[in-house]
């Protein structure tokens, strides 16, 4: 069954980008929006709005059955998550379906199984694909730990079974430290996640992030080659490129492969991410996870392969067998984007929330800005501080850092503190330009060129 | 004129480090200068709320996980 009437259940960039999708396939749009976000670029653009809740996302855009019941009332016949918020939340997937809407996305025991570390890495395994060396699931007590750390060998990771989105991870250096970080994480894993759920991996210290974007009706599977997303300051990607530079036909052939083995061998539908760690030395790579949704880098794989990722969800969703074959899918050119959020670079990266006083955006050939600006916008303290991206196409790499360049220099956002000069500076940088960077070469940058400022920092949640 | 601590930023007031943990501090309670009162979690990041001054929070101002905007009083103290 087409979709007719999309809900929306996201807010900001992701909104927008959705809503363009939907409206282009003849979709009615429904926006569902927070107290804070009424005045929002998805909420203008939308034909109809709900309001599901106050600012706090965790009473709103994170309340399941809010967003059950508002979707439902609406009279949608389908509902996207966007990404982050429930997006990856197998309940939240089960309960749309329950209602009878769509969910537009993988069905939850897919979401459940490839959402927890431990699973996940056992499917691709089981699928033959290369994982890190680790713990065979959830460890089980201290001692185990030990015995494990010590003969994988140290650096290792902690990480926590439901983490996710770089959270919930720690390195441990040598044996002593081993069970402090383990008692913290554990600690830390059950506050965070509701699972205290550990295991071990190997730290892969200079590596490579790569990940395949893959699409799935629930038999067949293709892959939309690679992205690489090295650039990362506390795990958290700022800028992301496709395709990956780094490698080479046959290296190519053999990392998408291996994300559509593991896709096709637990039956995916929709959208979807696998990430690797790829070391540029030996050429291996290793599984690091699935992300079950669209992400926020999907802009640069549609522009390599002129795909449009959204409304290829949306039409798996409604029921339509994937189409497209494999060799249909074609690379060409290469794309760069950038992360704009209201961040002050020279402070640490201290948020700023604030009004938007001037908007001017940068156009011309290859140039494509995604985002949830708009002039007098005044943007809410409660959610993260992705205002938009800044994406560039060309036919190769030292062409889309040309363009890059150029469009850094035509985007102006008055009014709040924004991420653009960092991207002015390392578009410059000899590391970037020849793409000799590891997913650690950001943060030793920022050491170097600016001596980061104490902070306090603390957690709460 | 009663002493108050104010929120130097907008976003969600939390009196507690983390929702299974106690409050960092009660009505009541004596508090000295660079004490943490609290959390202001703005676009996902957390900052402490520290108190300037000297005294005894007579009574918070906003409930714990309330919308603050940047210059609102948190607490007053005697």
């Amino acid at each position: 069954m087409a979709i007719r009437r999309l809900f929306i259940a996201n807010r900001g960039e992701i909104a927008v980008r959705i809503n363009r999708a939907a409206r282009e396939l003849g979709m009615t749009v429904i926006q569902a929006h927070s107290e804070a976000d009424a005045k929002s670029l998805a909420v203008a653009l939308a034909d109809e709005a709900v309001a599901i809740g106050p600012p706090q996302a965790a009473k709103s855009y994170l309340n399941v059955e809010a967003v059950v019941a508002a979707a439902k009332a609406s009279g949608a016949d389908a509902v996207h998550p966007g990404y982050g918020f429930l997006a990856e939340n197998a309940r939240f997937a089960e309960a749309v379906e329950a209602a009878g809407l769509i969910f537009v996305g993988p069905v939850g025991d897919t979401i459940r199984l490839l959402g927890d570390k431990v699973s996940a890495r056992e499917a691709a395994a089981k699928a033959g694909v290369p994982v890190v060396p680790g713990s065979e699931g959830r460890i089980g007590d201290l001692a185990e730990a030990g015995r494990l750390a010590r003969e994988i060998g140290f650096p290792v990771l902690i990480k926590a079974a439901a983490g996710g989105g770089g959270r919930g991870i720690r390195i441990v250096e040598a044996e002593a430290e081993l069970d402090r970080n383990l008692g913290q994480a554990a600690a830390e894993a059950q506050a965070a996640f509701g699972d205290g759920g550990l295991y071990l991996e190997k730290a892969i210290t200079r590596a490579r992030h790569i990940e395949v974007q893959i699409l799935g009706d629930g038999k067949r599977v293709v892959h939309c080659f690679e992205r690489e997303c090295s650039l990362q300051r506390r795990r958290q990607k700022v800028w992301e490129e496709a395709p990956a530079s780094t490698l080479d036909a046959t290296h190519r052939a053999h990392i998408t492969a291996a994300a559509v083995a593991l896709a096709e061998s637990v039956g995916y539908r929709g959208a979807g991410t696998v990430e690797f760690l790829y070391d540029d030395v030996t050429g291996a790579f290793y599984f690091l996870e699935v992300n079950t949704r669209i992400q926020v880098e999907h802009p640069v794989t549609e522009c390599i392969t002129g795909l449009d990722l959204i409304q290829a969800m949306l039409r798996i969703a409604g029921g339509e067998p994937l189409t497209l074959r494999q060799e249909d899918v074609r690379l060409t050119g290469h794309a760069i984007e950038v992360r704009l959020n209201a961040e002050d670079p020279a402070k640490n990266f201290l948020p700023f929330p604030g009004t938007i006083s001037e908007l001017r955006v940068p156009g011309g050939p290859g140039v494509r800005f995604d985002s949830l600006l708009y002039p007098g916008y005044a943007i809410p303290p409660f959610y993260d501080s992705l205002l938009g991206k800044l994406i560039v196409w060309a036919e190769d790499r030292p062409r889309a850092l040309a363009r890059l360049k150029r469009a850094l220099q035509e985007l102006r956002i008055e009014g709040v503190k924004t991420t653009a000069p960092l991207f002015q500076a390392l578009v410059d940088d000899a590391d970037v330009r020849s793409s000799s960077v590891h997913t650690r070469w950001l943060e030793g940058w920022l050491a170097a060129s600016k001596p980061e400022e104490p902070r306090r920092e603390a957690r709460a949640g | 004129m009663p002493k108050l601590i104010l929120s130097h930023l907008p976003g969600t007031f939390y009196r507690k480090p983390a929702p299974d943990k106690p409050p960092y501090k009660q009505e009541g309670d004596k508090v000295a200068p660079g004490d943490v009162c609290g959390l202001i979690e703005v676009m996902k990041s957390f900052h402490e709320v520290l108190c300037e001054e000297h005294g005894r929070i007579l009574r918070f101002l906003v409930e714990n996980e309330a919308a603050v905007q940047a210059g609102d009083p948190l607490a007053e103290l005697e």
